[in-house]
């Protein structure tokens, strides 16, 4: 009994010192951006690494995410004769929740897991100590700039998840099951609001770019310099970024859509 | 005497539960090749880590060039930093970025040069150390020695006054492991280095280290000239520095003994 308790008492204390040093290491890169603003370069290449390497499984899955969307909405709304909304719905849905969320768990297992085998594996081979030793800031050089590429990536990859799901969903409703071309763009157009639907859908992809960033980075950074440690780093990014992701969108639909 | 450069008193590290440092003191003295030689898990690399100020000690002082490391801010211990090179024990290149880039490394982050002479800089810290032609080989197409070799042309990219050498013998070829032999103290005597060389290889840091320390235990066991060294007294050096299998050092780990190991059956 009370090995059970010293045992709680341990993860209790551990998880709340990981935690500690988790928002600390966020307040390092939050103090380093401005100082990368100088160097672009940095920034580009690791959009290009974080954010255009994903693009294909963004636009691939919104494809079929938005197709799916297309045919179980068409056979739900036939049955009322309001198939014409179906653009409506597709785009609603999309935009305020499927977009952010399904984005950032795609994100976090493509880009997220990457970023935290890469930062793990540089730790482990001292190449981030290295570093230090040149008097070069691995946080400012190797760390911070990758948290701005997740950042800035994650809502132009929502965006574009969005965008095709939307022709997913036309390309079934209106191309396959004969649903009124005109009626489903405009009713997307009347019902979709830009504040209240695209905006807050952008603001919640950017809420899961930077935690996502955030958990895969720190993960890197914290982990053991062996090969266990780099390989758990990966799996904990990618489970924790998708029960975070969950859990805020949750947070942040209540604060948005709950009147 | 002149005053050390680097000056380590009553030095007390520990990771975990383990004593790692338990009261060293020692002085490095510029312009000289000082080794530090121990077997594995004496903690040299630690003692590195501690004076470039990556470690903090539990207690004790580490002054290099008058500074006290431990105390420093991170402006100061970069500053410091700067006059330090250090060669880490696998290298540590930059995996994606090319042997050239990795010597220029350096170079870029700190000063604004131009490129030509970036480039004349890169060739002959390469040149020195045997690799010019591989200058655009990734570092993950060379092999440990050679990786070996770039990183401390690495780390003679902006002449610093002091390089620390993290075993820097290990996995080179004979060919090679003598040119780095002689590689070291050159460059120790014609760039007025100061030279920190850890190592157990016993032979090779010898030749070429002016003094030497050796460390057992958590404490300096002995230190002098190497030549004084090798007549010493005392039954530990004579061990470490002939390789001898039998003294007071134990080849084994400590263990309950092995009869009691083997009838447990199979229980731990």
């Amino acid at each position: 009994m009370l090995d059970a308790i010293q045992q709680l008492g341990r993860v209790t204390l551990g998880f709340f010192e990981r935690l500690g040093r988790g928002h600390l290491f966020l307040l390092q890169v939050l103090v380093s951006l401005p100082g990368i603003v100088l160097r672009p370069g940095l920034v580009l290449r690791q959009v290009y690494s974080v954010g255009v390497l994903t693009l294909v499984i963004i636009v691939v899955s919104g494809l079929f995410v938005g197709m799916v969307m297309g045919l179980q909405g068409y056979n739900t709304l036939v049955d009322f004769g309001a198939e014409e909304s179906l653009g409506v719905l597709v785009a609603l849905s999309l935009v305020r929740e499927l977009g952010p969320v399904v984005t950032a768990l795609l994100f976090a297992g493509r880009a997220g897991s990457a970023l935290s085998a890469e930062i793990g594996l540089m730790k482990a081979t001292e190449q981030l100590s290295g570093m230090e030793m040149m008097a070069v800031d691995p946080i400012q050089r190797v760390i911070a700039p990758r948290f701005l590429a997740a950042f800035l990536s994650m809502p132009l990859l929502a965006a574009i998840f969005s965008a095709v799901g939307v022709y997913g969903g036309w390309f079934i409703g209106v191309g396959l099951l004969g649903v009124d071309d005109g009626a489903f763009w405009a009713q997307m157009q009347d019902k979709v609001d830009l504040y209240d639907d695209i905006y807050n859908g952008v603001i919640k992809s950017i809420v899961f770019g930077f935690v996502v960033g955030w958990i895969a980075l720190f993960e890197g950074s914290d982990t053991l310099p062996t090969a266990e440690g780099v390989s758990r780093a990966t799996t904990q990014t990618v489970v924790h970024s998708a029960l975070v992701v969950l859990g805020l969108d949750f947070v942040l639909t209540a604060l948005m859509f709950g009147d | 005497m002149p005053e050390p450069v680097v000056k380590i008193r009553d030095l007390r590290f520990a990771r975990g539960n383990r004593m790692i440092f338990d009261g060293v003191d020692l002085d490095i003295y510029a312009d000289c090749v000082t080794a530090i030689m121990g077997p594995s898990g004496t903690g040299k690399t630690t003692l590195l880590k501690l004076i470039g100020g990556q470690l903090r000690p539990l207690s004790g002082s580490i002054h290099v060039y008058g500074e006290e490391v431990p105390h420093l801010g991170r402006q100061a211990l970069y500053r410091l930093r700067r006059r330090i090179g250090m060669l880490f024990q696998t290298g540590a290149l930059l995996t994606d970025i090319d042997v050239f880039e990795n010597v220029a490394y350096p170079i870029r982050e700190h000063t604004r040069l131009p490129e030509a002479l970036v480039r004349d800089l890169v060739l002959m810290k390469l040149e020195a150390v045997g690799l010019r032609g591989a200058a655009r080989l990734m570092p993950s197409q060379l092999s440990g020695g050679m990786a070996r070799r770039v990183a401390l042309a690495r780390a003679i990219a902006l002449d610093p006054m002091m390089v620390l050498y993290d075993e820097p013998f290990t996995g080179q070829d004979p060919i090679s492991m003598g040119v780095l032999v002689k590689l070291i103290r050159e460059l120790n005597d014609a760039l007025d280095l100061t030279s920190i060389v850890v190592s157990h290889d016993v032979a090779e840091t010898c030749a070429i280290a002016d003094y030497a320390y050796l460390l057992s235990d958590g404490k300096v066991v002995e230190h002098g000239e190497p030549a004084a060294l090798r007549e010493s007294s005392s039954d530990w050096s004579q061990q470490f520095l002939k390789a001898l299998p039998d003294g007071p050092v134990a080849f084994h780990y400590p263990a309950v003994p092995f009869r009691d190991d083997l009838l447990q059956g199979g229980q731990h």
